[in-house]
């Protein structure tokens, strides 16, 4: 089965919900399918296979467990969006190249749809959603929409993550640090001189052009 | 993806003997930064993945006064960041450093980088004709090739060796530990570790599909050495030309000796430019005696319809990679 069609970069926020409601629909199906054995909960380390039946995993998303069952092809990014319904990281080219699926593991950015989710157990997972807590905006995010760096925004999310994981290690950055942490995302529209304003005013430095 | 059974091995041993003598059902997941696009484009269909993750040993950098070992889980990340390999093997640093974005290098690892499947556009759609996937014709040859070898006299398939960190390796002779069945171990230089396929029971290397590389030793002999690279974008893809050099000496004034100088991205396997090496060896580095290494470096190129202007690439990359390691004004960066 090809699994990589989905679109999920529709013209409307509403044809979005439905296109995601629909892989939603059609994941539970294929999980009862499949039947999975509910013996198969993986224990990393044995020499045993997992697999390729759905098999029960924990993850740790912003700071809370959660479980899910999944066949060991999920990635982390498809875990999360279809499964948890944690959908503020984006599959966009799903080929470890454009930086909208970009989460931290354990602190360090990396492409969700490149890691399998049955490995990213046991580690910190955080996305773009821990940015907002009780009604408050972090700052990476608020430098963002002050700086309206975004258009469509689907890229928005991952350099969101990307920014915050170079200030998070180091909060003394410089503007060119930061951007070198953003070489990893790309975007379409093109925002990337209003990103530039975003991390000149979060690195309290003037621009100089 | 096709869907596959996942294992987690926790020892080199045993990561070995849940693999099989021939290629195809069976791969190894290392970081994934390759494996899983190659498994998501249908062009590896393994139904059996092993992981190394979970593999302590694999993750550990060694550098003593003889030699530095990194284990094959290493990530470019830290290869990138580690002060004692950024003084002794910038070669390798700086390569490492500019691989994709922080995203593949906090991913992707040593192992992985230097077993890497090739970057052809027909290889990897499941559609086009590739002799790598058992097709007829290798597609390359008479289609879209501006990114395909140059180097291409008695080559039926003219992909391009991808890894940027086989070159510094080579060029400061390093050597790959692999364990095979029944725990055989053996070391192989990097110089022989790689292979120009041509059919699908082949790889880019010399691994047998059930063989480990657990680690690359890489002697500390205090070479002066440099990388330089040619990029059409600046992150996020691989060079179009790249090059690595060492030698002894070399620096203010005194001659370089035993000079390497390794291309990638011009053919099949990595480039050991020997004719470009005898031309600066034994001689003092200046613009006049890189640049005639750098048109010693391309002596025999069979350049394809669309890629002649790799040619140049090379002349250029030879020579600046030269310049930088012995310290010579960068003109270009002017
Ligand atoms: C956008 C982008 C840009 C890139 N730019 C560059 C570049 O400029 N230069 C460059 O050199 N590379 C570049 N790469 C390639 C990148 O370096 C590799 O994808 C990465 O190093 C592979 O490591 P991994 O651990 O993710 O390997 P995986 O994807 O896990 O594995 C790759 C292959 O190696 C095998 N393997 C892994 N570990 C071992 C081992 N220990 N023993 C035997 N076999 C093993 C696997 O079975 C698999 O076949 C780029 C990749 C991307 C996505
Ligand atoms: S969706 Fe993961 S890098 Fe593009
Ligand atoms: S805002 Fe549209 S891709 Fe970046």
């Amino acid at each position: 089965m090809h699994d990589h069609e989905t679109l999920e970069s529709g013209p409307s926020r509403r044809d979005f919900l439905q296109e995601t409601g629909a892989v939603v629909a059609a994941t539970a199906l294929a999980g009862a399918a499949t039947m999975e054995s509910p013996a198969a909960e993986l224990q990393p380390g044995t020499g045993g296979g997992i697999g390729p039946n759905a098999v029960k995993i924990t993850l740790n998303v912003n700071g809370r467990d959660v479980q899910t069952s999944i066949e060991p092809r999920v990635t982390l990014l498809d875990a999360l969006r279809n499964y948890l319904d944690v959908t503020g990281c984006k599959r966009v080219c799903d080929r470890a190249t454009c930086g909208a699926c970009t989460v931290m593991l354990d602190g360090k950015v990396v492409y969700a749809c490149t890691v399998l989710a049955i490995e990213a157990q046991g580690r910190q997972i955080r996305t773009a959603e821990s940015l907002y807590n009780d009604g408050k905006l972090d700052a990476v995010p608020a430098a963002f929409v002050r700086a309206d760096a975004q258009q469509c925004g689907f890229c928005t999310p991952g350099f969101v993550v990307a920014m915050k994981a170079v200030l998070d290690a180091n909060p003394q950055a410089a503007p060119a640090q930061v951007e070198k942490g953003l070489q990893g995302n790309i975007c379409r529209c093109g925002t990337y001189e209003q990103m530039r304003d975003a991390i000149y005013a979060l690195c309290n430095t003037k621009r100089g052009n | 993806m096709k869907n596959f059974t996942y294992f987690r091995p926790t020892t080199p041993e045993q990561a070995v003997t849940l693999l099989e003598a021939r290629w195809g059902n069976t791969e190894m997941l290392a970081g994934g930064t390759d494996l899983l696009s190659l498994q998501k484009q249908y062009v590896a269909q393994p139904g059996r993945v092993v992981s190394l993750n979970g593999i302590a040993g694999l993750q550990t950098v060694v550098v003593g006064e003889r030699s530095a070992t990194l284990g094959a889980g290493v990530t470019l990340a830290r290869i990138a960041d580690h002060a004692d390999l950024r003084r002794l093997f910038p070669a390798l640093t700086a390569a490492a450093g500019d691989i994709g974005g922080p995203q593949i290098r906090n991913m992707g690892t040593l192992g992985g980088n230097l077993c890497q499947r090739n970057r052809c556009w027909y290889f990897r759609d499941e559609h086009s004709p590739c002799l790598l996937r058992g097709g007829q014709r290798c597609s390359a040859i008479e289609g879209e090739n501006k990114y395909h070898a140059i180097f291409t006299a008695n080559h039926r398939c003219v992909l391009a060796s991808p890894s940027t960190l086989a070159t510094g390796l080579i060029a400061l002779g390093a050597s790959a530990e692999i364990l095979g069945p029944q725990n055989r171990r053996r070391t192989v230089e990097l110089a022989k570790f790689f292979f120009a396929p041509t059919g699908p029971t082949e790889r880019e290397h010399t691994l047998a599909a059930n063989e480990l590389m657990t680690s690359v030793t890489i002697p500390v002999r205090g070479l002066t050495n440099a990388a330089y690279e040619v990029r059409q974008r600046q992150s996020s893809d691989w060079p179009i030309v790249q090059v690595a050099v060492a030698f002894s000496g070399g620096r203010n004034g005194e001659k370089a000796t035993g000079v390497k100088i390794v291309l990638s991205h011009v053919a099949p396997t990595p480039v050991i430019a020997e004719a470009a090496a005898r031309a600066v060896d034994n001689r003092i580095i200046t613009d006049a005696t890189a640049t005639a290494a750098g048109r010693a470096a391309v002596e025999g190129a069979k350049p394809l319809t669309q890629n002649g202007y790799k040619v140049r690439l090379v002349e250029v990359a030879v020579k600046r990679a030269l310049m930088i390691a012995a310290g010579l004004p960068r003109y270009w960066e002017a």
